[in-house]
């Protein structure tokens, strides 16, 4: 707390070294003009978890450097997401600053051009500090912020990897090595199964819309797109019933029973009760694995990359931006928050807390950095995967639909479906839905 | 007069007349709207998820009303005799229905895991082996129905017992003179004369079971896959979380005169039932 406060002054006072970083979360030696909009007052809505958490503990240096009141609400993800769009559709939203899914809201944001375009505003040097640049931000941010224009409509927050996570005990007792291709993965997950002992060699999201994040690692690794030129939809292709088939066997033999009705929830639960070796999901579970309060496995998780298949080793990858609403009358005050909330200051905190990875190179580049993160593991497996990161979703305007019906078809495999089948059925009903919302 | 009607106006004949509005247009949320006709209506008999999710509604309302009638009235028949605790024990019995659904909905989600609820440990108690229960397309239905028995079974026993009490005690006493088994005066004088409460009863958990969605989305979702999705699940998800506003409400209007259409079903037999027992008395 105490250097912060110091470098605070400085900023106020405008006379600090360079490189010291404070509470404002801005090096000092970028003066933008941080008072003009003193006394504006802001609204934010949030989807709950560590970056709302994230940005409301630190709220108050934000508000010291700028003089500038932020009111912000933090709300569960799902129905954040609603409350969004229909505020925004109204025209008149109750906020100014909202924080974006873009895995699941980008294409819609844009072609109902709800958000302000921020990318003059990054050009001025009176609004935006020097460090904030878009060649900071890795490729698949700046692809989640930028429109088909070029313009950058929002700022990339935190994105999530999709990784391996494996009960290192389990390995050892069965002696099978950490798994290097999905054909090993499978191998490996059947030879960990002991359903006389209750334990099982892989678990996952078998349940359907949340079971697409983990499908498209194995379809993307089987070098499957999502999208043609054309914006055709690609899914039920033979890249996409190979990857059906072994997730299919990889949750029909290898996964505790019921994992058909399993989300993120049930599926950490397994797992921390060690009773899955396999786990491949999103990268911010490592607090809860390591808490002894709630988990048996603490020290023995072993964290590592979504195994390669046959065409490239991806990490499917989601993420969340912040942004301004276009209808906002304070855009350049909300935009000196956005600025602050993706600070290389706020993104050390987010990551250093285990409770996001900030999409800025220069946070995960950063020795310091690193060396202030407790799970130097966990931090490994990011930082490779961020190499091969690759969208997760296809970006288009009916993405829940999408994976409402084909995370329908991949549930049907598990009791029992033909995976071309079942594919083939679920893109029949969603062609169409894609069609008619492309073209309005 | 005026303002009665001003409020029926306002906050129920408008939104129904604006919904059937929506129902013709194409309208998703962040688009301009376009009028359609009839074509969001033309759509549903063609949507696989649409059709599954009526088999679905009417399947989770009939078991929903059934079982907590069966297992209410038998409860109200035992709860009727006089036993020392009795008023105790009643009041346990009907705590279930005291508790928030959505909290006992999460409570029920752990209590159905395969592998970590206590459900299979009793099974394996008794040596049966282990179920999937709200886990598998095949057993979700039936195990969502059991939330609901178990939640619901307690008004039913209530209703009845009123019903109970206001059987005079004659008749059954002249049935134990002529010599009737126990089933015989439960089938030939308590049920006739109940029969009116159990309608009752049955109206107000169709009712119920018809518009249950906080036990079904809380659990799961509509899963695995749609094996659990009723009209009103289906609804949610199209009105709310694919914004099409245009075929979520034709959906609802369809969903409305479907129950319209069962409660006068409901609404016949019952006059039918009373007219039977007058003309019987």
């Amino acid at each position: 707390m105490k250097d912060s406060l110091v470098s605070r002054r400085a900023v106020v006072a405008g006379t600090a070294a360079a490189g010291i970083l404070g509470l404002t979360g801005f090096p000092v030696r970028a003066e933008p003009q941080w008072k003009k909009y003193a006394g504006t007052k802001l609204e934010v809505i949030l989807a709950k978890g560590p970056r709302g958490d994230n940005l409301q503990k630190y709220i108050k240096g934000f508000t010291e450097l700028t003089g500038i009141q932020v009111e912000s609400e933090q709300i569960p993800e799902q129905q954040q997401r609603q409350k969004c769009v229909i505020e925004l559709a109204s025209g008149k939203p109750s906020f100014d600053v909202v924080h974006v899914s873009y895995h699941v809201q980008k294409r819609q944001f844009e072609k109902a051009g709800w958000l302000a375009d921020i990318s003059g505003y990054m050009k001025d040097p009176n609004l935006t500090v020097p460090d904030l640049v878009e060649s900071d931000f890795s490729a698949a941010g700046l692809q989640y912020a930028k429109n088909g224009q070029g313009q950058m409509l929002s700022l990339p927050w935190s994105v999530d990897y999709f990784i391996l996570y494996y009960n290192k005990e389990l390995f050892q007792k069965k002696g099978v090595a950490v798994p290097k291709t999905l054909d090993e993965m499978v191998v490996a997950a059947e030879k960990l199964t002991d359903p006389k002992e209750g334990t099982f060699g892989f678990v996952g999201r078998g349940l359907r819309n949340a079971n697409m994040a983990l499908w498209t690692n194995f379809y993307l690794n089987y070098g499957g797109e999502f999208l043609d030129d054309k914006g055709n939809i690609l899914t039920d292709g033979p890249e996409a019933v190979e990857a059906t088939k072994l997730y299919q066997t990889l949750l029909t033999k290898a996964a505790p029973p019921g994992v058909a009705g399993f989300n993120w929830m049930e599926s950490m639960a397994s797992f921390t009760q060690g009773r899955s070796a396999m786990w491949i999901d999103a990268d911010g579970w490592a607090p809860p694995l390591e808490d002894p309060s709630a988990s048996r496995v603490v020290g023995k998780v072993g964290y590592t990359l979504v195994p390669a298949g046959p065409k490239g080793q991806y990490s499917s990858t989601y993420g969340d931006g912040i942004g301004i609403a276009a209808a906002s009358k304070n855009k350049e005050a909300a935009y000196l928050l956005c600025q602050w909330a993706v600070s290389k200051a706020q993104g050390t905190r987010l990551l250093q807390a285990g409770g996001g990875v900030p999409f800025r190179n220069s946070v995960l580049d950063d020795p310091e950095v690193r060396k202030g993160v407790k799970n130097q593991e966990w931090l490994q497996s990011v930082i490779d995967s961020a190499k091969i990161s690759k969208l997760g979703l296809p970006v288009v305007i009916p993405v829940a639909e999408f994976r409402d019906l084909v995370g329908a078809a991949l549930t049907a495999t598990l009791s029992g479906g033909d995976p071309a089948t079942e594919l083939k059925k679920a893109h029949e009903q969603f062609r169409p839905i894609l069609e008619r919302s492309e073209k309005a | 007069m005026v303002p009665a009607l001003v409020v029926v106006l306002a906050i129920i004949i408008f939104p129904w007349l604006f919904t059937i509005w929506m129902s013709l247009n194409e309208w998703k949320v962040g688009t301009p709207t376009t009028f359609v006709g009839l074509a969001n209506f033309v759509r549903l008999p063609n949507d696989p998820r649409f059709v599954e999710a009526i088999g679905h509604t009417i399947l989770y309302t009939a078991l929903s009303v059934l079982l907590p009638l069966v297992f209410g009235t038998f409860a109200a028949v035992v709860f009727h005799q006089k036993f020392p605790g009795r008023g105790f024990l009643r009041g346990v019995f009907i705590m279930p229905m005291m508790a928030t659904p959505v909290a006992i909905a999460l409570v029920w989600t752990m209590m159905f895991h395969p592998q970590l609820g206590v459900l299979n440990y009793l099974l394996s108690l008794i040596g049966l082996p282990a179920q999937l229960w709200v886990f598998h397309p095949a057993t979700v239905i039936p195990s969502l129905v059991l939330v609901e028995t178990w939640q619901w079974t307690p008004l039913v026993m209530l209703i009845v017992l009123g019903g109970l009490a206001a059987i005079p005690a004659e008749p059954h006493e002249s049935a134990q003179i002529d010599g009737a088994s126990i089933w015989q005066a439960f089938r030939y004088i308590t049920l006739p004369l109940i029969t009116p409460f159990l309608f009752i009863a049955g109206m107000i958990r169709m009712i119920d079971a018809v518009k249950s969605f906080d036990i079904i989305f809380a659990i799961t979702q509509g899963g695995p896959g749609s094996a659990s999705e009723t009209i009103n699940l289906y609804l949610y998800s199209v009105a709310f979380i694919y914004y099409d506003l245009g075929y979520g409400s034709a959906i609802a209007v369809v969903f409305f005169i479907l129950i319209v259409m069962l409660a006068a079903v409901l609404l016949y037999l019952r006059q039918r039932t009373v007219w039977t027992e007058i003309g019987g008395a």
